[in-house]
């Protein structure tokens, strides 16, 4: 048993809060060996990052509390070592990298200092350790790293800076190297890279790899082993072939189900019938900055046409000129005929009720301040003619229930409800206006993949009841499969390609396209080597 | 895919009265409870006790000049001892409670009425207008406070107006450009976004979204200026302009007891511990105030013990 | 950076002129200038003198244009009570008032940093307790009380310091010690709070994670994170004292701005207080450049 270079054994730890006491994990055990990648799967909540700061010594105490357990690394507890012996483990032996490379990384100080300081912390001379700071960086890929080494974390793109912190990771050759969520805030092409670029690191030192994770498809491109946690247990072990086709825990046949881009894809409409939006190309500059240019599309009455896009394609911005959130510089959009670029705010005013928005982040787009009754009738209270003010209760509680939550909730606020709760009042809200077509800015980008999977049911069977359209508009491509009648591709502020669904992921055109489609993954690992091997053959076809 | 037609009703817990959840935030820290206490005291004194004792306090009494405090055999007013013409400091400070806080609350009043006003234009409305009122606020913002109190005060009449006037123009900023930044910042979240998408007029987003969210933490500005501006009034009328005798204030009193501090030192001590508790008292109930309107920070007064005190 | 500096001196030139043009009609405006001018005992003649020798019976804006003409030479006439150049006069007590400023401020600053860094690091703890209710009193202290208290008990009581004056070291311990309390609380308080929230930031728990010892994560990864709301603090505090410390100067007889304000108000010297007030505000603009090129210096996303 003692063979394992990291062994955890029945780790339990609490965490005492407001609301008593959570115990964040229980009985947890697993291990990884030299040149391993193990993979620990869960969604928010799910405990599947505690283990790991508890290798870090990263769990404050209090409020957390190491109830039992033993971390075992090369044979000896963590758990018995004293801070020092733990401090000095950290960054030399077990490193670790996280999600959100901008805001780890300290915005004041150089990339070359932060990465060299590994070094220096553990004893390495100062030219010593920026020379190989150096060599480190040029060996992630930071391209002119000499000139870089003095630059500070924002003048690096997100990607870049994700190179950075793996460089730094590997500052002092560690034997393991912890990695959590590494991936999730970046683009689709760019999470690939990374992952590349961890899988060759690996091979090249022969580290252990412990990926923290909540996406099936990481799991799929780049893991051995994977554990699957769920409410703070472990659920499941196994290879991560042995994990996607046999399930055996109900959890993790539930979360295998739930997981987008594998379902039948929609038909397409019948473009026969006149379109409810005309977008004629339309654009937008910021400055000298172009941020859209030349955007046509259609959406049909009842139809669901997602655009797509990474960070900077001008997806966004779409939405917000087509709401009059900033105004777009040429170009019009025809609604039922009438021009929203042009229209006088009166026009609009009347129009607004026909064309709402979902926002990404229902945090931030529930006012914290109002109630939820407060929250959805304030679309009567703007547009009185609606309904009068007797009925709004009944109407509010009819709404709650049609997005599938309980009415008697409705005095309470934002902050009581969970993310896909709040995300079920944000359509609400949008539905008390009557809409006929709602634009979803990234609607479900936020949740957890099981969420994700309800609210996406939700807005299928509000179309269908309510013959909404909808404008999606999301990076996830699997998502978008499943859901969208005809997808839009956009990049750096244009249209590239647009299709109906099983025309853009069956036979992509454009280059871009099916780059996007290469690098996104697949949760079933075999077909997600075959992808990875078209991926590789498209980099050196380029 | 499933989507259970309701969800289950998860522990989502009823909303309490706000008053008692106020006050069973305030209890929950024991000393901003005991500041508002103490806060109580003092505004009840200004509104009630000025008028009851207003004869006691100006009754001159030689044979009490300076009588020392801790005397219990004497009328209660003479506990904390006599001034110089022997009149009960006790009855004094309560009675100078009333100028005191008519100032301040004056000041403090017109300053977060007008200064939040100009913020929320500022923030929403055309650059020019903007700019205008910001290097407004710069000029004033030059200066130190009381120093150009000092300065107005010397060119015009120090009355109880002029000093709320006087002290109120130069908290302006303060509030100006709190109210503004938040506005610029409360503008771009996403529930205003999503409020100007149903069409809301910029009255309604301006009231009704954004100064909700601005309100808490001006009051929390407000409690600590408040502290602030007594300590100027305080100090004005220790250098002899700020209000004139026969009024008073604790400053007045504190600079009136100076002269006599080596033979009496309760004359000036009195009133300058009335001012200090005050103070402390604002400035612990403003802390206080900024985790129970945080709604992050809130559960640390929700919940008996702090798990980590 | 250039460019802003010059954007920046622009902006407080205009601010200053607006000072100057606030001060000029507030002067001439609310009263009789003589009576500002002269004291208060002077004669009908000798205000009737004033007033041809100073061109006040001249239009407001003919004044007004020759106000501007001598500010912009430095020219704010005699001192009536002092015989000299009043900006002289201002210039000799705006040394001794930097002096107590220079002093006070770096000691405040770094005391603030020092023990508000520890309290916010070990939050909640029995240091933090005590920082924070010392802190809480230090901000709510009227300056003046405990000044004349501090009197009684070293001065007076005790005999261990003198009361007023400048003479020897001894003679600014308690002015200094008394302009201390106030700023200190103040600043500690925002110093405390600032940390509190970067320890908790990404980047300290990267560092955590990188191995380093407690004293490189609070005063190299945390600190220079948490100074720029300090800064902010620490301005507003220094244009406070470089204003002259007008109660405590007072009160030790401490011959700085603060003072020599003061006294000639109560003497009716109004071109020395004109000085002084210029004088002071010149120096604050200055004050505020600097920490706008501080806040550069430390944080390297602020570009300007």
């Amino acid at each position: 048993m003692a063979d394992h270079l990291l062994e955890v054994r029945n780790l339990s730890v609490d965490f005492h809060t407001a609301q008593g006491t959570v115990h964040a994990v229980r009985d947890v055990s697993w291990h990884l060996d030299r040149g391993e990648t193990l993979a620990i799967l869960g969604e928010s909540g799910s405990g599947k990052s505690v283990s790991a700061s508890a290798i870090m010594n990263l769990i404050d105490c209090p409020p957390g509390e190491i109830v039992s357990g033993e971390l075992l690394f090369d044979g000896q507890d963590l758990l018995k070592m004293t801070d020092d012996q733990r401090r000095d483990l950290n960054g030399r032996r077990i490193a670790m990298i996280f999600q959100d490379p901008l805001s780890h990384l300290n915005p004041v100080y150089t990339v070359g200092f932060q990465i060299a300081e590994i070094m220096t912390a553990h004893g390495t001379p100062k030219d010593e350790a920026r020379a190989r700071a150096l060599e480190l960086m040029e060996r992630v890929g930071i391209p002119n790293a000499a000139d870089k080494i003095d630059s500070y974390p924002h003048e690096f793109s997100g990607g870049q800076r994700q190179r950075l912190m793996i460089a730094m990771a590997l500052g002092m050759k560690p034997d393991i190297l912890i990695a959590d969520e590494p991936t999730t805030a970046l683009d689709v092409t760019v999470q690939a890279q990374i992952l590349d670029l961890l899988e060759e690191l690996q091979a090249e030192t022969q580290m252990g790899l412990l990926l923290i994770t909540h996406d099936l498809g990481v799991v799929a491109e780049v893991a051995d082993r994977v554990v699957v946690m769920n409410s703070g247990e472990i659920v499941e072990t196994g290879t991560a072939t042995q994990v996607y086709h046999n399930p055996t825990h109900p959890y993790t046949k539930q979360l295998i189900g739930a997981v987008p881009g594998t379902g039948e894809m929609a038909e397409p409409m019948d473009t026969a019938i006149k379109p409810i939006l005309e977008i004629n190309k339309m654009g937008k500059k910021y400055g000298a900055f172009t941020a859209l240019q030349d955007a046509s599309l259609t959406v049909l009455p009842g139809e669901t046409v997602a655009i797509v896009g990474e960070s900077g394609s001008g997806k966004s911005t779409l939405a917000k000129t087509l709401l009059r959130l900033e105004d777009a510089t040429s170009g019009e959009a025809l609604y039922q005929g009438r021009d929203l670029v042009t229209m006088d705010a009166a026009e609009l005013f009347a129009l607004r009720r026909e064309i709402q928005m979902v926002f990404q982040d229902p945090t931030q787009s529930l006012n914290p301040r109002m109630s939820v009754y407060d929250i959805i009738s304030e679309a009567f209270v703007i547009h009185p003619e609606i309904l009068p003010k007797e009925k709004w209760t009944a109407r509010v509680q009819e709404l709650l229930e049609q997005v599938g939550l309980n009415a008697s909730h409705m005095y309470r606020y934002p902050h009581q409800f969970s993310g896909g709760q709040r995300q079920r009042i944000a359509i609400a809200r949008a539905l008390a206006l009557e809409p006929k077509l709602i634009v979803c800015d990234e609607a479900v980008s936020a949740l957890d993949v099981s969420i994700q999977a309800q609210v996406i049911t939700l807005l299928n069977r509000l179309q269908e009841e309510l013959g909404l359209s909808y404008l999606f508009i999301a990076h996830d491509l699997p998502l978008v499969r499943d859901f969208a009648h005809r997808v839009v591709v956009m990049q750096g502020g244009r249209i590239v390609e647009q299709g109906p669904v099983a025309q853009i992921f069956d036979a992509p055109r454009e280059i871009y396209t099916r780059n996007l489609l290469a690098a996104s993954l697949h949760p079933d690992p075999e077909v997600q080597a075959a992808r990875r091997a078209e991926r590789l053959d498209l980099q050196e076809a380029v | 895919m499933t989507d259970t037609k309701t969800l289950p009703p998860q522990n989502i817990p009823a909303q309490t009265h706000p008053a008692k959840q106020i006050l069973m935030m305030l209890w929950r820290d024991k000393l901003a409870f005991c500041a508002a206490i103490f806060i109580l005291i003092v505004i009840f004194c200004a509104l009630f006790g000025a008028p009851l004792l207003e004869d006691v306090a100006t009754k001159q009494n030689l044979r009490g000049r300076n009588a020392a405090p801790f005397d219990f055999s004497k009328d209660w007013v003479f506990w904390l001892g006599g001034d110089a013409l022997g009149r009960p400091l006790l009855a004094r400070i309560v009675v100078a409670s009333q100028n005191t806080l008519m100032v301040a609350t004056g000041a403090v009043v017109v300053s977060l009425a007008i200064g939040t006003t100009l913020g929320l234009i500022a923030g929403y409305t055309t650059r020019m207008g903007s700019q205008i009122i910001m290097r407004l606020a710069d000029v004033i913002m030059s200066f130190p406070s009381l120093l150009l109190a000092v300065i107005v005060l010397y060119m015009l009449v120090p009355s109880v107006g002029n000093l709320i006037i006087v002290l109120a123009i130069t908290r302006i900023p303060v509030y100006l450009r709190t109210s503004r930044a938040e506005v610029l910042e409360i503008r771009e979240r996403m529930f205003v976004q999503a409020a100007r998408v149903m069409g809301a007029s910029t009255n309604r987003i301006v009231f009704k979204h954004i100064l909700p969210v601005v309100f808490p933490t001006l009051v929390t500005i407000a409690t600590l200026d408040f502290a602030f501006v007594m300590l100027a009034e305080s100090s004005l009328s220790f250098l002899g302009i700020g209000i004139q005798p026969p009024e008073i204030t604790w400053g007045l009193m504190v600079a009136q007891g100076k002269a006599y501090l080596t033979t009496a030192w309760w004359l000036s001590f009195w009133p300058g511990l009335a001012i200090i508790l005050t103070t402390l008292s604002l400035n612990l109930l403003s802390n206080w105030m900024r985790v129970a309107l945080d709604p992050v920070q809130r559960w640390r007064l929700e919940i008996g013990k702090k798990s980590n005190g | 950076m250039t460019a802003f500096l010059q954007k920046r001196a622009f902006a407080s030139l205009i601010s200053l002129m607006g000072l100057v043009v606030l001060v000029f009609f507030l002067s001439r405006l609310t009263g009789d200038p003589t009576t500002l001018y002269l004291p208060v005992d002077a004669s009908l003649e000798s205000r009737e003198q004033f007033r041809e020798l100073h061109g006040l019976n001249d239009p407001i804006l003919v004044q007004f244009g020759r106000y501007v003409g001598d500010l912009v030479q430095f020219d704010f006439g005699m001192s009536i009570r002092r015989s000299a150049p009043a900006i002289d006069v201002v210039l000799q007590a705006f040394v001794w008032t930097l002096q107590l400023a220079l002093i006070t401020m770096t000691l405040v600053t770094v005391a603030a940093i020092v023990i508000g860094s520890i309290a916010a690091f070990h939050i909640g703890g029995v240091f933090d307790r005590i920082a924070t209710f010392f802190s809480l009193i230090g901000a709510s202290a009227p300056d003046f009380w405990i000044a004349i208290i501090s009197i009684v008990i070293f001065s007076v009581g005790l005999g261990w310091l003198p009361t007023s004056g400048t003479g020897t070291v001894w003679h600014w311990i308690l002015p200094i010690a008394v302009l201390f309390i106030r700023p200190f609380g103040l600043i500690l308080q925002v110093v405390r709070g600032s940390m509190v929230s970067t320890l908790s930031s990404a980047y300290v728990k990267t560092a955590r994670a990188k191995g380093l010892r407690n004293k490189p994560i609070i005063f190299v990864h945390a600190l220079r994170n948490a100074m720029l709301p300090v800064i902010t603090v620490i301005g507003d505090q220094a244009a406070a004292l470089l204003n002259g410390a007008v109660v405590v100067e007072t009160i030790f007889g401490f011959p700085g701005v603060g003072k020599l304000m003061i006294d000639s108000i109560l003497q009716r010297d109004f071109t020395v207080v004109l000085a002084a007030i210029m004088v002071t505000a010149v120096a604050i603009f200055v004050m505020n450049i600097l920490i706008d090129i501080l806040y550069a210096v430390l944080d390297p996303r602020i570009r300007y």
